[in-house]
């Protein structure tokens, strides 16, 4: 699929410019307890055709760093610095007017319960030609038309007869096409995808991913995937971030993180990964101890109270932050200490065994 | 959604059945004969016995009920002879005290009544609703803070304390306003307006309070939801964010409320005609009690638990216009 998704982003567009870009994005929440440093410092580049998965725990960011591209913060109470350009635009301090027109146009989005995301009282096909609408004012009847054809290309069966109906009346599989349909509608350059799949069963999710590199070969889109399962990155992803309280700290092709991880924290993922060690639900080894607070993220390397691995009493994991390294394999950087032979020699003796496969 | 209506309304009427047999048998629970109360002073036993005849208290209760039933649908007459008065359909029991039908009684204070609880309940819709939809959009501001203070200070005032004070302001001290009463709006409409304008204020200020807190509440809550997102992730402008999106699913639970909160009104216009002198329904009834004319009592027991029946079928059909997933359910 990396093969096809890649040559249609050469093929596809004129210029190999990334659509998106975000450089050293900070994201803090003022809150009661303190601040909320749910991003703090990340940084990626994607081109139209590409999927990016962003993967980590619940809590790592992943959500903020999507509704930030999004431009979907309360102002009052966010802080953002740093750069997110959208087709080499700014997007960062540009005015709430100027971000809601590109909202829904040029970056949609999809969420993972579909059911509380699509409003109960309103019909499916009013709520997509709504979307439509938005941005094509006046055009009422253009606007059914399209909701009716998206519907239809993304595989829900009688769709004019489903556009009249409300989402307590579709399954929830077809609520997430619905929604697909909903967020595709203005053929945007950028979708972000956020836990698409994790409230629908295995055989839906499966379909729902399908659709989605269906209709980004067909549209020539880029995808932000975000997830904690390792299983829907290995399938959708070209590229993967891997977050870890509010930083990346592994990031490289779906190659490189998920068959040469380097990152313990990575390891751990993997390691607590059911569909990638087959049917081995009976050694799942979920990573020790629970995400940090993004209020007192710990001193140096945040992922080392619960690291097997750290360099600790006059070591640098409790001390220095590790910064995003270049490793041996062009396009892949890991954030540790631990030397990279080391890292390779760990992951290869260690590791792969009980992972991956 | 005809199913739905038809199987609501079959509850109504049971619950009506019910209610009208509640109280009947809690009247025959009373200590005193209707019969002795009715009298007068002296009385001898076959002066009561007589009106026991014919009130018809002689019979067995199940044929009293059945009595009454019919008088609603057909009228009924009282006694017999030169003595025998008449009640027209639909007859509620006959006031011996006043010598009319009770219906009288109702026709002559339900439009006052009735007046109050309108009045109060667009005041409260309209500025408690208000206010609440406001503070939540602007949560946190001053403006929040404001009215978030008062409504505290209005949900915890009572009408006999802000009634009295008002009254003495407006109409005693600084002439605005005439002394509160019931002019037909057919006949007068301005006086109408003038004499209800205090019993709708304090009604509905009062009331307003509760639903400023309960609509800022309602929207806080809905402002939150998924689907507000999505509406903002669609690129949709703010207001329509709020007015299509975010209003339409908080104003669901607000009319259950409002619905509901017509029969407390019911009960409200009760203490508001007392503090200002209003002849309605409340006063009517509470004069009832004191003199202890039970046909009287009983009609308004009955009519009040009509209205709030009623009322719980109007919430229920409205609630299935606006909720897609009651209607088809
Ligand atoms: N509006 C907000 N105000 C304060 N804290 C927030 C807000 N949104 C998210 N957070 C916090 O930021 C952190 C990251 O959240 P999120 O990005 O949703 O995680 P996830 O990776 O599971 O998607 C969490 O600790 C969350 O509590
Ligand atoms: S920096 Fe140290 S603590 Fe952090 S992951 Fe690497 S080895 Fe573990
Ligand atoms: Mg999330």
């Amino acid at each position: 699929m990396t093969a096809t998704a890649s040559s249609a982003a050469t093929s596809g567009v004129a210029d190999d410019r990334p659509y998106l870009e975000v450089d050293d994005l900070r994201v803090q929440f003022k809150t009661e307890d303190g601040i909320v440093r749910a991003v703090d410092g990340i940084s990626f580049a994607l081109p139209r055709g590409r999927t990016l998965g962003i993967v980590g725990e619940s809590g790592s960011g992943k959500s903020v760093t999507s509704l930030t591209v999004m431009g979907l913060h309360n102002a009052a109470r966010t802080r953002i610095t740093g750069s997110i350009k959208l087709d080499g635009r700014e997007i960062v301090g540009l005015d709430d007017e100027q971000v809601r027109r590109m909202r829904g146009r040029d970056v949609a989005m999809i969420f993972q319960d579909p059911l509380s995301a699509l409003h109960p009282y309103y019909t499916i096909g009013k709520q997509i030609s709504e979307a439509y609408l938005v941005h094509h004012p006046g055009r009422k009847a253009e606007a059914r038309k399209r909701a009716i054809e998206m519907l239809d290309r993304v595989g829900i069966p009688q769709p004019k007869k489903r556009a009249d109906q409300y989402p307590h009346e579709f399954s929830g599989g077809m609520r997430q096409r619905a929604m697909i349909a909903m967020a595709l509608v203005n053929d945007p350059s950028l979708l972000i995808a956020d836990e698409p799949t994790t409230a629908l069963d295995v055989t839906v999710q499966a379909q729902i991913l399908d659709l989605l590199e269906d209709l980004q070969r067909e549209f020539n889109s880029a995808i932000i995937m975000i997830t904690h399962d390792l299983g829907v990155v290995s399938q959708v992803a070209d590229e993967v971030m891997v977050m870890y309280g509010g930083h990346a700290i592994e990031f490289g092709s779906v190659e490189q993180v998920l068959r040469s991880p380097q990152h313990p924290y990575a390891w751990g993922l993997l390691q607590s990964v059911p569909s990638l060690r087959g049917n081995a639900e009976e050694d799942l080894d979920p990573i020790p101890g629970s995400p940090p607070s993004l209020i007192n993220l710990p001193s140096g390397c945040a992922f080392h109270p619960r690291c097997a691995y750290k360099m600790v009493g006059g070591g640098p994991c409790d001390l220095e932050v590790p910064e995003l390294l270049p490793t041996a394999d062009a396009g892949h950087v890991v954030a540790c200490h631990l030397p990279e032979n080391e890292r390779r020699r760990v992951y290869e003796e260690e590791i792969k065994l009980g992972a991956a496969q | 959604m005809i199913r739905y209506l038809i199987k609501r309304l079959v509850l109504a009427v049971l619950a009506m059945v019910a209610v009208s047999v509640l109280t009947f048998l809690l009247f025959f629970a009373v200590p005193t004969s209707p019969a002795y109360v009715m009298c007068g002073k002296q009385c001898t036993a076959h002066d009561i016995a007589q009106t026991e005849q014919r009130l018809g208290l002689d019979q067995p209760i199940v044929v009293q009920y059945a009595d009454f039933m019919k008088g609603i649908v057909a009228g009924r007459t009282y006694g017999s002879g030169e003595l025998a008065v008449h009640c027209d359909a639909p007859c509620l029991g006959f006031s011996f005290r006043t010598n009319e039908p009770v219906t009288s009684i109702l026709a002559r204070t339900v439009p006052a009544t009735t007046s109050i609880v309108v009045g109060a309940t667009v005041i409260q819709l309209v500025v408690g609703v208000g206010l609440g939809m406001v503070s939540a959009l602007r949560r946190g501001t001053a403006f929040d803070r404001a009215a978030v203070g008062t409504s505290l200070v209005g949900a915890s005032m009572q009408i006999y304390f802000f009634g009295p004070i008002l009254l003495l302001l407006l109409v005693y001290q600084l002439h605005v306003l005439p002394t509160p009463g019931y002019t037909s709006p057919l006949a007068d409409p301005g006086m109408w307006f003038e004499q209800m304008l205090l019993p709708w204020l304090t009604l509905g200020f009062l009331n307003s309070a509760i639903f400023a807190r309960l609509s800022r509440a309602q929207m806080l809550e809905t402002l939150a939801e998924d689907f507000v997102r999505t509406a903002r992730a669609k690129g949709l402008s703010r207001w329509r964010v709020y007015a299509r999106h975010a209003l339409r699913a908080a104003i669901t639970p607000i009319v259950t409320t409002a619905g509901l909160y017509l029969g407390a009104a019911l009960g409200g216009a009760v203490i508001t005609e007392t503090v200002f002198g209003v002849n309605g329904l409340g006063r009517a009834s509470v004069d009832a009690v004191n003199q202890l004319n039970l046909p009287v009592v009983m009609a308004t027991v009955l009519l009040a638990a009509f209205f709030i029946i009623v009322m719980n079928v109007v919430v229920d059909m409205l609630y299935s216009v606006i909720d897609p997933r009651v209607r088809l359910g």
